[in-house]
């Protein structure tokens, strides 16, 4: 009695992950840092997350129907989520709603999907978004609000909804006296006004290493990234070299001129340095794939950064920076071919 | 400092090295090392596949209904392999005839199908005493026509690899029995049944290639196995032999892998191990050549590990080669409840069977039946999301996501340049790519794409070659042609202004003599104009 067996390709032992496992384990890691946000800026990142995402959906959504692929399988691979929460991450928690809208039409629709979609497009679509709506609209894009603990809250959930869908600012007050700006643009506006590092950081937006609040929320997006770097779903090359490129350039500027260059702590501990070297210039697709144009890649990311923050018109400049790198990637992977065996 | 890389060769097994990449994974080892080494009962028919090797195909020497003992010769392979297959017990050949034929393929293929008499009868044996005093050449002579090949799955002729080996001069012979693969334990089984087999065989191979050391490399969690190696190696008093433990990590039992692992040196694309002074062989083969030399066997019989949760009791069974699957699945209990999947050799590397009436052959060392639960359900394939999970684990370090690409797009040129032919299809690659893309499966298309390509190039550049001479031949013809055409000319023209002067003179003559003229009738060229001369087509010169 002969017995007949479907056969298969080899290997036989089924895939140890997939895309949609590596996307949920980057949320998993951002969500100490999403806590923190939330605890000094208020439950207003909550809902600029939910609007990213939910538009986000929508617009994968349409272009996968017009593109004729797959619904379920791609929306339910999470790309575009993580896309959309390190979109929303970048804003400023009370920015009117369309915003989110319109950020995510550029990232999903045009940086994404006309660029071909999962593995094929160019440039990181959450900064793609995220440049297009701070280059369109800079005077919603700069209205922070003061880092505090939540008691001292100054625009509350309910507020906040009203806020966002209504885009006027739901306190009887003008949005200046609620508003606050970053640290790194007050460092900015601070020199260029001729003040010293030392008595612009007497100010009480600084805190004990880096801005009030953002020093902690850093320190947590680092603490979710070291955890995907220990899960291997990042590699430690472009975090490495990020950071320690700025930390270097940031020193020896420093050094030479402590009075007009900040300290590398407030470099690394005051914007998107630590989301952007773990979460943002890590983005596999708009990266380089090998180690060596990996290193390559995160170095560049760090030095356009300081770069950009010194002498470039943005206060901070990780969003421009990843996106120069991906402009470069593919010619530094072309050069960075590891020697394979035996060759 | 670094040596040179034969010298650096030559310290092999002094101290360990790392291969890039590998996996660590389950071995599932244990499940087959339950039961004692077990004989296959005889079938009822054997089928012994008339298996192209190396290019070379199978001739068979028997014809139906011919009686044939245990042992004789039945098939020889064509010139340069040499080989030759045996018949693994005595019987009447009752056909040569189409049969499954246990190819990757899945393929029917022509096999000597043998009734067994029962009686097991060896036709006559010449074994070999004196094998340690013997000439080298004897005992190659003898590994060649007892058909002996690579046991460990890639069933390579062996007297070939042992004659470069003597060729190239080389300093160690290298045992393998780092058996990587999940799930396959025949190695491992043999070194514990067979110590002192593996260590005749070492010593038949270090004689055959003159080899001055012998390695013998297994797997750290084979347990006692050392100590087994260890005794044997004492009491046949071959003492120089080493034992080196290696770390489980797939694809280590590779030949390229083990020999980084032990020397520090990856094979040069294009060289083979010999220009690095190495021979590397699998035990089993190692003690099938002892067989071989020392009894005077042929190769008819192999150690197959019949495992996987799709059996009801694994274990490792001595098989005659041709029989069919069926019977050694009935001897180990038959399938499970759910057994989904049949695969020649192991789930890394292996390739699946279209049915259990494939025959045992030579490459067969493990028989695996996986579950439902165990093999990889359909899930959908997403384009690359370039994570370079696949680069860090490629043993041969190459881009496997870039060489995706450059296959996909038809650029085989480009795929060779990142070191396709490099790839030793482990299949690492795939299991950790998150995108689910049958990366292994690219590049075995790839190469035998790439490999088409190359031929249809190299005729192509002979074509254009002939074609171009030929342009270039016709060419001279027409030049020698407008030359002698052109001499023609000059000659006649020659000839014309002579006459006319001739003419002239003639004419000044009879003026002077104011006579009546005589007129010169045939006064005019002679010659056909040039243009209706008939070029001599005459291609050969």
């Amino acid at each position: 009695m002969t017995r007949t067996f479907a056969t298969a390709d080899a290997p036989h032992i089924p895939a140890t992950s997939s895309v949609a496992s590596v996307m949920q384990q980057v949320l998993y890691a951002l969500l100490p840092g999403i806590a923190a946000h939330c605890w000094y800026f208020g439950p207003g990142i909550l809902l600029q997350i939910v609007l990213a995402i939910t538009f986000a959906l929508v617009f994968e959504a349409g272009m996968l129907r017009i593109r004729q692929q797959p619904l379920r399988t791609h929306l339910l691979d999470f790309s575009a989520v993580v896309t959309a929460v390190l979109f929303a991450l970048c804003l400023p928690p009370l920015v009117p709603w369309w915003i989110a809208m319109l950020g995510m039409f550029f990232a999903i629709v045009i940086a994404k999907h006309l660029y071909g979609g999962l593995g094929h497009n160019v440039f990181n679509p959450a900064m793609v978004g995220y440049v297009v709506v701070l280059i369109c609209f800079p005077q919603v894009m700069t209205q922070w609000l003061p880092a505090t603990a939540p008691d001292s809250w100054t625009v509350g959930l309910w507020d906040s909804i009203i806020t966002i869908f209504s885009g006027q600012l739901a306190l009887p007050v003008a949005w200046d006296a609620v508003s606050q700006a970053t640290p790194l643009d007050t460092l900015r506006t601070g020199i260029n006004a001729g003040l010293t590092v030392e008595e612009i950081h007497n100010s009480v937006i600084f805190g004990d290493f880096g801005g009030r609040g953002w020093e902690w929320i850093a320190n947590w997006y680092a603490l979710g990234g070291l955890w995907l770097l220990w899960r291997r779903i990042i590699s430690w090359q472009v975090p490495l070299t990020m950071i320690g490129s700025v930390v270097l350039l940031g020193l020896l500027a420093y050094l030479i001129d402590s009075g007009s260059n900040p300290s590398p702590m407030q470099h690394m501990f005051s914007g998107a340095l630590i989301l952007g070297a773990f979460f943002i210039a890590t983005d596999p697709v708009t990266g380089c794939t090998s180690n060596r144009g990996r290193l390559l890649f995160g170095a560049g990311v760090g030095v356009f950064t300081l770069v950009i923050r010194r002498w470039g018109g943005y206060p901070d400049g990780v969003a421009f920076a990843v996106l120069l790198m991906n402009m470069a990637a593919p010619l530094i992977d072309r050069y960075s071919v590891p020697r394979y065996y035996g060759k | 400092m670094r040596l040179p890389a034969r010298e650096q060769a030559e310290l092999a097994g002094q101290r360990l090295y790392h291969f890039h990449g590998g996996l660590q994974l389950r071995h599932y080892k244990k499940i087959s090392c339950q039961l004692p080494l077990g004989r296959s009962k005889l079938p009822p028919r054997l089928y012994v596949p008339l298996l192209p090797h190396a290019g070379a195909q199978a001739h068979a020497l028997v014809v139906q209904g011919q009686a044939v003992l245990k042992g004789q010769p039945i098939a020889r392979y064509e010139l340069p392999q040499a080989g030759l297959l045996h018949a693994p017990t005595s019987g009447t050949v009752t056909a040569i005839a189409p049969h499954p034929i246990s190819h990757p393929s899945g393929e029917e293929g022509m096999a000597v199908i043998i009734e067994p008499d029962g009686r097991d009868l060896w036709c006559k044996l010449q074994p070999m005493e004196q094998w340690q005093e013997a000439d080298p050449e004897l005992l190659r002579q003898r590994i060649a026509e007892s058909g002996i090949v690579g046991l460990g799955g890639a069933v390579f002729p062996t007297h070939i690899k042992v004659n470069q080996a003597r060729d190239k001069g080389i300093h160690t012979l290298i045992l393998n029995g780092a058996e990587c693969e999940p799930y396959i334990s025949c190695d491992e089984m043999l070194m514990r049944e067979q110590p002192q087999r593996v260590v005749q065989g070492a010593l038949v191979l270090q004689r055959a290639s003159g080899a001055r050391r012998i390695i013998i490399a297994i797997e750290d969690q084979m347990g006692e196995v050392w100590d087994f190696l260890e005794a044997a190696i004492e009491s046949s008093g071959a003492n120089h032999i080493q034992l080196v433990k290696v770390t489980n990590i797939y694809p280590e039992g590779g030949e390229k892998q083990l020999i980084q692992v032990l020397t520090g040196l990856e094979v040069p694309e294009g060289l083979r191990p010999a220009d690095l002074g190495l021979l590397c062989q699998n035990v089993a083969t190692a003690a099938a050549a002892a067989e071989a030399v020392i009894d005077g066997k042929p190769l008819i019989e192999r150690i197959v590990t019949i495992t996987g949760k799709g059996v009801k009791r694994p274990a490792n069974l001595l098989a005659l080669l041709g029989t069919p699957i069926s019977n050694l699945i009935e001897q180990c209990g038959g399938y499970s409840q759910d057994a989904a999947r049949l695969l020649l050799g192991g789930p890394m590397m292996g390739y699946a069977l279209p049915s259990d009436a494939n025959p045992v052959i030579k490459a067969a060392n493990c028989i695996l039946v996986l579950t439902h639960a165990d093999v990889a359900s359909e899930r959908e394939e997403l384009p690359c999301i370039r994570c370079g999970e696949c680069a860090r684990v490629c043993p041969a370090v190459l881009l496997p996501q870039q060489l995706q690409w450059d296959l996909r797009h038809g650029l085989f040129d480009d795929a060779a340049k990142h070191g396709l032919n490099a790839c030793i299809e482990c299949g690492c690659c795939d299991l950790v790519c998150p995108s689910h893309i049958p990366l292994t499966q690219w590049f075995r298309f790839g190469k035998s794409e790439g490999r088409i390509q190359t031929e249809e190039k190299k005729t192509a550049e002979l074509a254009r070659q002939r074609f171009e001479a030929r342009e270039l031949r016709l060419a001279s013809i027409q030049q020698n042609r407008d030359k002698r055409l052109e001499e023609k000319k000059q000659n006649l023209q020659k000839q014309f202004v002579q006459q006319e002067k001739i003419t002239a003179v003639l004419q000044r003559v009879a003026q002077r003599s104011a006579q009546p003229v005589l007129q010169h009738s045939d006064a005019a060229p002679v010659a056909d104009p040039p243009d209706s001369i008939q070029p001599r087509d005459d291609e050969s010169s």
